[in-house]
């Protein structure tokens, strides 16, 4: 035990210290509220640029307005007597960004409508004037076929549904949108820890192959300490980097207003619908078992880590010198993870399905797919059932491959077949 | 009751007699040579000796106990033909890391080192790290941090190799000197000149067996050819006798295998009665290295012998 210690404390102490370690610890969070905030300041800026468009309408499709959806904030502007030809070396210098040109159109097959402009409208705009457009022909079609457009706005329908939760706690309110995604967001990043830290584990036991220090280190400890040691140090250096990261996070978000400033105010300048949005959010999150999910985290990232570690162990001591040969034996032991991140797409969508169940009970899978069920409050024989399985198939696997480790770290040359590490951890 | 003794030990691997019955003993204090060839079982014998391996068969017992792996591994230094470091590690706490490992407290660790690194003139090596030593130097650390614990048992696999004169004869005086000092040393090596030098006895390891048992002068006694080198004081050109054959012949130098049924006496009687006159008369034992490769390969002796004393 004393020994597993202080493998562990090498281990953790020799990353931690890396300058490497600092660089991705810090760096990773800010490039990530870094983006995050391009992102918000993009899509806020992207909804209130406003564009003066001219219209010149030979049909009269629009008659006199134009009839706008709620969120179009451009200004249409109608230009009479003008010829498109002439007037399009003019639009510029009129102030308008584009001119849109209604042809006499035959209603059952409109064609020959353009917009031209200085530069290329994106997909969005053109989406918008299409949808201007649209509307409009609509408009016409309905007067000709003798139905009253304001009896037709009377009759559409637009509703939104409501999935209040019953649970022992009485009815919460509908958590779907904000399951779905702190489900997703849990299950990638359990994906990301697993394929991370498992290689770490792997190149680190392959370091110690390649520089012949292996069996140095096993005439005084035995494999299997040198193994575990190496993978708690490991888990540890994750665990210190994933608490760094969150602290970071929360810091950085409580400065990010201080930072941008005109974002606050974009934000609180958004109209009523994006307020409410995020009222239901909080809403939401607080309809969610919050302390399930962190407990759940905490243990899936742990119990999947350990897991895979010894698994990535093995195949670090099985290989040589070479990364190639590395990444040919880690193609099974990717492949579940690649599995349950698929099925975990699934489970957030369809937690109950009979697939969802499945992978998160399997030991390979269930870190990921559990993740992207628990937050739909799965039965709980099934969440005690998965962490037991976790458990066993943890210690299972820890067995298995502590074997094909204590035989590989001492076999130079040749990279072991599959066949022969089965054969090393089935020996006696 | 001898330091350590090996009874019938077995180690079978799927393919190979690795290791196939073989028992030796070993003197407290003494240096031990193990020999063999590449492939022998030499590093699945040390091996099992340092309990990485368990043997299929037979017993290992440390100062007449049983060999304990998990217990008596701070009573065992080894240094294995593969041997490394970690290559980003600073040396200073890397031989501190690996004392720790054998059982010492970080104190006592930290003293020791300090101690052997003035001994070896390496303090100001402490904040290096083992990427920027050459493979000497590594060498020598790998010595040290093998023998820092004060083992009792100390097993070199080719101490020597990258070494250069001057450190190889600092590495073999501290060998010596842990000898004085009550540690028993096995020593395995290739280097046949070595043994001779430094181990009081050796074992010959071939394809899992052993076939040599003895210290290294009763070996080359057992082994003489009664081969002679007679140097004469002029070159004599026409010379035979019933009592020799001459096999060899160097200048003024004659090498001789006295025929059976004949003595020394018989030869020097022949040259007296030639009137030639005897410079030097002596016998040639047969270097370690002619019985290993006889040994080994199955070659006559003869054979070898011309090229390498002659």
């Amino acid at each position: 035990m004393n020994k597993i210690w202080l493998v562990m404390q090498r281990e953790y102490l020799t990353r931690v210290r890396k300058r490497s370690f600092l660089l991705t610890t810090i760096l990773v969070p800010l490039v990530i509220i870094g983006f995050y905030a391009a992102i918000i300041a993009i899509s806020l800026s992207g909804s209130t640029t406003s564009r003066n468009v001219a219209i010149i309408d030979k049909d009269g499709l629009f008659g006199d307005s134009v009839e706008k959806s709620k969120d179009d904030n451009w200004n249409y502007s109608f230009i009479d007597r003008q010829d498109l030809d002439s007037y399009i070396d003019k639009y510029e210098k009129n102030g308008f960004s584009s001119v849109l040109f209604i042809p006499p159109l035959n209603i059952d097959s409109p064609g020959g409508i353009l917009v031209h402009s200085h530069a290329a409208l994106s997909l969005s705009e053109k989406i918008k004037i299409e949808s201007v457009i649209n509307r409009a022909i609509e408009k016409k079609r309905m007067i000709a076929a003798h139905i009253d457009p304001s009896q037709y706005k009377a009759i559409s329908s637009d509703v939104s549904v409501e999935n209040p939760v019953d649970s022992q706690n009485g009815v919460k309110k509908s958590i779907a949108g904000v399951a779905y995604a702190i489900s997703f967001v849990a299950g990638i990043l359990i994906y990301m820890i697993l394929l991370i830290y498992g290689t770490m584990v792997m190149r680190g036991v392959m370091e110690e192959k390649v520089n012949r220090i292996a069996e140095v280190i096993v005439s005084s400890v035995k494999p299997f300490q040198l193994m575990m040691g190496k993978i708690i140090g490991i888990g540890a250096v994750g665990l210190t980097q994933f608490i760094i990261w969150i602290l970071l996070m929360f810091v950085l978000q409580l400065l990010l207003p201080l930072i941008f400033p005109s974002l606050v105010h974009q934000v609180a300048a958004q109209s009523g619908q994006q307020a409410n949005m995020l009222h239901e959010v909080l809403a939401g999150i607080g309809g969610l078992p919050i302390g399930l999910i962190i407990f759940s985290f905490f243990f899936y990232f742990l119990g999947g880590y350990l897991l895979y570690a010894s698994l990535f162990a093995a195949i670090g001591s099985a290989v040589s010198e070479d990364q190639q040969e590395a990444q040919q034996l880690t193609l099974p032991i990717i492949m579940p993870v690649i599995l349950g991140f698929v099925i975990m797409t699934k489970a957030v969508n369809d937690p109950n399905n009979g697939l969802a169940i499945f992978g998160s009970l399997f030991p390979l899978t269930s870190p990921i797919v559990m993740m992207g069920r628990i937050a739909y409050s799965p039965p709980a024989w099934q969440i005690i059932l998965s962490m037991v399985l976790l458990i066993l198939g943890f210690l299972f696997f820890t067995w298995l491959t502590a074997k094909i480790y204590r035989t590989g770290i001492l076999m130079y040359g040749k990279k072991a077949s599959w066949k022969e590490m089965i054969k090393w951890a089935f020996r006696k | 009751m001898q330091f350590l003794e090996v009874n019938h030990l077995k180690k079978y691997f799927a393919t190979q007699k690795a290791v196939d019955d073989i028992s030796f003993g070993i003197n407290k204090g003494s240096i031990f040579g193990l020999l063999g060839p590449n492939g022998a079982g030499k590093t699945t014998l040390i091996r099992m000796i340092t309990g990485i391996f368990y043997a299929d068969e037979g017993t290992i017992s440390l100062e007449g106990k049983k060999f304990d792996p998990t217990k008596d591994v701070g009573q065992i230094g080894y240094m294995p033909e593969e041997r490394g470091l970690y290559k980003k590690m600073k040396i200073g706490e890397q031989a501190v890391y690996l004392a720790q490992l054998k059982g010492l407290s970080r104190k006592d660790a930290m003293e020791k080192v300090k101690q052997w690194f003035i001994k070896f003139e390496m303090q100001s090596w402490w904040n290096k790290k083992v990427e920027d030593l050459s493979k000497g130097m590594g060498q020598k650390l790998q010595f040290v941090t093998t023998v820092l614990h004060e083992p009792k048992l100390i097993i070199l696999d080719e101490p020597f190799s990258g070494l250069d004169p001057v450190n190889s004869n600092l590495i073999k005086d501290e060998i010596f000197a842990l000898s004085r000092k009550g540690s028993t040393i096995i020593f395995s090596t290739h280097r046949m000149e070595q043994v001779e030098e430094i181990c009081n006895h050796i074992i010959l390891v071939n394809k899992g067996m052993k076939i040599l048992d003895g210290s290294v002068s009763e070996i080359r006694q057992q082994f003489k050819e009664n081969l002679y080198q007679v140097g004469l004081e002029q070159d004599e050109e026409a010379i035979a006798s019933e009592t020799f054959d001459l096999i060899g012949k160097k200048n003024m130098d004659l090498f001789i295998r006295i025929k059976t049924g004949f003595s020394t006496n018989d030869v020097l009687q022949f040259f007296i009665e030639k009137k030639l006159n005897i410079r030097s008369f002596q016998e040639l034992l047969p270097s370690l290295n002619d019985i290993f490769i006889k040994l080994v390969e199955g070659t006559p002796l003869s054979r070898q012998f011309q090229n390498t004393n002659a």
